[in-house]
């Protein structure tokens, strides 16, 4: 299972981060701060595999965001790089040619993207046309609740 | 107005301050306005009041009154707020909080929802942080989503299961019926969530293992329609239909091979037949076959089958992805012991690898060479080594001293 992914750009600021078992402030805290120096340390060409801790780490670059996540000892790394891949289309069609900038102004939305995608750690939908559409749902269903709890009542 | 321009406002101000002090400045304004809307009555901004607490505390300011926020959120009515309130949960709130006991009641309650996407939002929760007293709670709730549902409740049960069962061992046996029904789904997120589910069940259980072992045809049939299945743009990825799935089952179909030659006959066919027609041109054709490999590795495979495996791991040694030729050198080093002579085959190219640009491609070369030292070889081996010494990083120096010294000494 995926242990945590991690989303931060080059400068080190953290922009997304889901822990998939439970783990104290202090410890997440040092956990992002290790990531941070390990991934940002990487030369461009290097493979995207780590060993750390008894975790393998596997990250890939994204324009200016690193995606980083620790997984298991028995997880396929391979797959793993294809799990970054696909949470990184399935942000580019719901937000329309992804930038950072769209992660930080709705950073709720990539959340509730994710949470469609995986779950405790393990990938819950195969198909990115039923995560688009729970998510376009899921979304009418919060403003048609907002248009409706504005209106006046009489 | 927008629901969410006051928290891109916010942001915003966030962003533009030009020092550290000035942000912590425009974040403790913030903060003190938030605390006071959270102590007013019902308002209309909650949600996004919570929401920028949580951005605040994504920047690694402290959070924690927000947490009776995200539990009065989670119990409202509103679907707005109870998103935020569950977000606001999975992000503030851990099992060892007392807080997180006082939602069990509106998750139980939310499981039961009549709109779908409410019930997921209490089982991805509970997927999340629920803690092994909560999952003893609601695993009966769980089952009977399991059991009774539409596609879209019935994955997240599953993997919410899988939490379940990774909390509370025993609650295993509870499961173990409906994960054999799933089987027969059609849907493929249900079908991958089965799956993830009966690997948990079988690692902890060897009773398990043993009934699900009778599930290997099904198994079998289910990969071969993906294999040999035409294009299905819903789950296609680089021409392999839904590699995801794929992964999934020969990794279950590993666990329930090993150690059994009746499970592994019945595989057997399967396997080739992956190994040799899956499209190697691409990484997510490579994942596919790496797990091929490692499960043929793992189980009573016939000789022509495990020469194959070692097989693509020797041409994976030669792929010009660094990551691939890093798997190969991980995997050839489990079996390094155990199939020596296959893994001898391609101490060339091994031995090519400590030249390789890349510290860890270099690092797991060096490893696999010591262990490929043998009588017959080592002078050769030895000159390479003494070579890469002389050129190593500082990091491997020691390692590979230390490693000569040991395969002289044998």
């Amino acid at each position: 299972m995926m242990r945590f992914l991690l989303l931060f750009s080059r400068q080190g600021k953290l922009r997304l981060q889901k822990w998939f078992t439970p783990v104290s402030d202090r410890e997440k805290k040092k956990v992002i701060r290790d990531m941070m120096l390990l991934v940002l340390a990487r030369q461009p060409r290097s493979c995207n595999f780590l060993h750390w801790r008894d975790l393998k780490i596997v990250y890939k670059r994204y324009a200016s965001l690193y995606f980083c996540s620790g997984l298991e000892n028995n997880d396929n790394e391979l797959l793993a790089l294809e799990v970054l891949h696909r949470y990184v289309e399935l942000l580019d069609k719901y937000f329309g040619n992804v930038c950072e900038l769209d992660l930080i102004f709705n950073f709720e939305k990539a959340y509730y993207i994710l949470d469609e995608f995986l779950m405790g750690g393990e990938v819950l939908e195969t198909s990115k046309v039923a995560v688009s559409d729970s998510m376009e749902e899921a979304d009418t269903l919060q403003e048609t609740m907002e248009e409706y709890m504005s209106k006046p009542t009489y | 107005m927008s629901p969410s321009v006051p928290l891109q406002e916010m942001i915003r101000a966030i962003r533009s301050a030009r020092t550290q002090c000035e942000e912590r400045g425009v974040i403790q304004r913030e903060c003190a306005a938030i605390r006071a809307q959270f102590r007013q009555a019902d308002n209309g901004g909650r949600s996004h009041n919570l929401a920028k607490l949580l951005y605040v505390h994504m920047l690694g300011y402290p959070a924690h009154f927000g947490q009776m926020e995200c539990v009065r959120m989670i119990a409202s009515p509103r679907y707005s707020e109870k998103r935020v309130g569950y977000l606001g949960a999975m992000m503030l709130l851990d099992e060892k909080q007392d807080a997180s006991l006082l939602i069990t009641n509106s998750i139980k309650n939310d499981l039961s929802h009549s709109n779908q996407y409410v019930q997921s939002l209490a089982l991805c929760t509970l997927a999340c942080m629920g803690s092994a007293e909560m999952c003893r709670d609601l695993a009966p709730e769980i089952d009977r989503l399991l059991r009774a549902s539409n596609s879209y409740i019935k994955k997240k049960a599953a993997l919410c299961a899988v939490h379940i069962v990774r909390k509370v061992h025993e609650l295993g046996e509870l499961f173990a019926p409906a994960a054999r029904t799933l089987l027969t789904e059609k849907n493929h997120g249900v079908l991958h969530g089965a799956v993830v589910l009966i690997i948990e069940l079988c690692e902890r259980n060897p009773e398990t293992l043993e009934r699900f072992r009778k599930t290997v045809p099904d198994l079998v049939q289910i990969m071969k329609g993906l294999v040999l299945s035409g294009y299905s743009p819903e789950h296609d990825v680089a021409g392999i239909s839904d590699p995801f799935l794929q992964v999934r089952i020969l990794r279950l179909l590993r666990i329930l091979g090993h150690n059994n030659e009746g499970a592994s006959d019945a595989m057997n066919d399967l396997l080739a037949q992956v190994a040799t027609n899956t499209d190697s041109t691409k990484t997510v054709g490579n994942a596919v076959l790496y797990e091929t490999v490692l499960t043929v590795l793992d189980i009573k495979s016939e000789s022509g089958l495990r020469v194959l495996a070692v097989n693509i791991l020797g041409r994976f040694l030669l792929n010009n992805d660094r990551n691939i030729r890093y798997i190969a050198m991980t995997s050839l080093q489990k079996i390094v012991g155990t199939d020596h002579n296959a893994v001898q085959r391609h101490r060339g190219t091994i031995v090519d690898c400590l030249k390789d640009q890349d510290a860890s491609v270099k690092r797991r070369a060096l490893e696999l060479s010591l262990a490929l030292v043998s009588a017959t070889n080592v002078r050769s081996m030895m000159k390479e080594l003494l070579i890469f010494l002389s050129s190593c990083p500082q990091e491997l120096k020691s390692h590979a001293a230390s490693g000569i010294f040991n395969a002289a000494e044998r």
